[in-house]
């Protein structure tokens, strides 16, 4: 095995064992927002190891191309979904507020709420 | 791709996806189980792309850009139209809360029954008024 092939399959290796550890995350944490930190790992270091190790071991400039699109795509829609879910979770009382260190949306919707109440 | 790496890595993928599967089964909320999907979605992506390194096969490539694409519509539509559920919403009604809801669904359709039958009954009146006075 040639030097290349050896990093397309630790990268290879690498992106399987993070999908794994996220998938344990998603299964035992305890609330949404600690699901959510799980999750994403997958989606986007997961995910830019295996276009590495894929484009390393086909090795055209136009697949490279493509999967640099694939990445570009996943960085801009996971934030999109990942906030969506957040402020929806957030807002139907999903978020476990004993598990918070900080809290600062609750602070700051208060503190609104105090300014716009006269006097 | 040597396939020791093949099946190692296509095992991790599996044993994942079982464990999000186990999740989107439990999630005690519509949004865990868009979070599930959106990460069984990235697993499948690490499985193409491990699947298209060992064939050789780059036309997979194009699955992977319209996965990457269009992998977070599930998720941003759940979470857009999700609303607060009632607590005992996914419990499995006992026989006697079943019998009550049947014989008030069974109410509803007689009552629906009458007023159609009543309905027929006048609009036959009003097309044919000579009929009803002779």
């Amino acid at each position: 095995m040639s030097v290349v092939e050896w990093v397309a399959s630790a990268c290879f290796l690498l992106g399987c064992a993070l999908t794994l550890v996220a998938a344990i995350g998603i299964l035992r944490f305890p609330d949404l927002l600690a699901r959510m930190h799980a999750g994403t790992k997958p989606q986007v270091l997961g995910l830019v190891l295996s276009m590495t190790g894929l484009g390393l071991s086909i090795g055209s400039s136009q697949v490279a191309w493509k999967l640099i699109l694939v990445i570009v795509f996943q960085f801009m829609t996971a934030p999109v979904s990942a906030h969506m879910v957040g402020r929806a979770g957030y807002r139907t009382g999903k978020v476990r507020e004993d598990l918070l260190e900080v809290d600062e949306l609750t602070e700051d919707l208060e503190r609104a709420k105090a300014d716009e109440t006269p006097g | 791709m040597s396939p020791v790496v093949m099946w190692a890595g296509g095992a991790m993928l599996a044993v994942a996806a079982l464990l999000i599967v186990a999740r989107i089964e439990r999630g005690p909320s519509m949004l865990d189980r868009a979070i599930a999907l959106d990460a069984l979605v990235a697993s499948l992506m690490g499985g193409l792309a491990m699947w298209s390194a060992a064939t050789g096969r780059s036309d997979l490539v194009n699955v992977l850009v319209v996965l990457a694409l269009v992998g977070f519509i599930g998720s941003v539509t759940l979470a857009r139209f999700v609303a607060v559920e009632p607590e005992d919403e996914g419990r499995i009604l006992t026989p006697e809360e079943v019998r009550i809801h049947d014989a008030r669904l069974r109410e509803a359709l007689e009552r629906e029954r009458d007023r159609s039958a009543a309905g027929r009954d006048s609009a036959a009146q009003r097309a044919h008024p000579e009929g009803e006075q002779q």
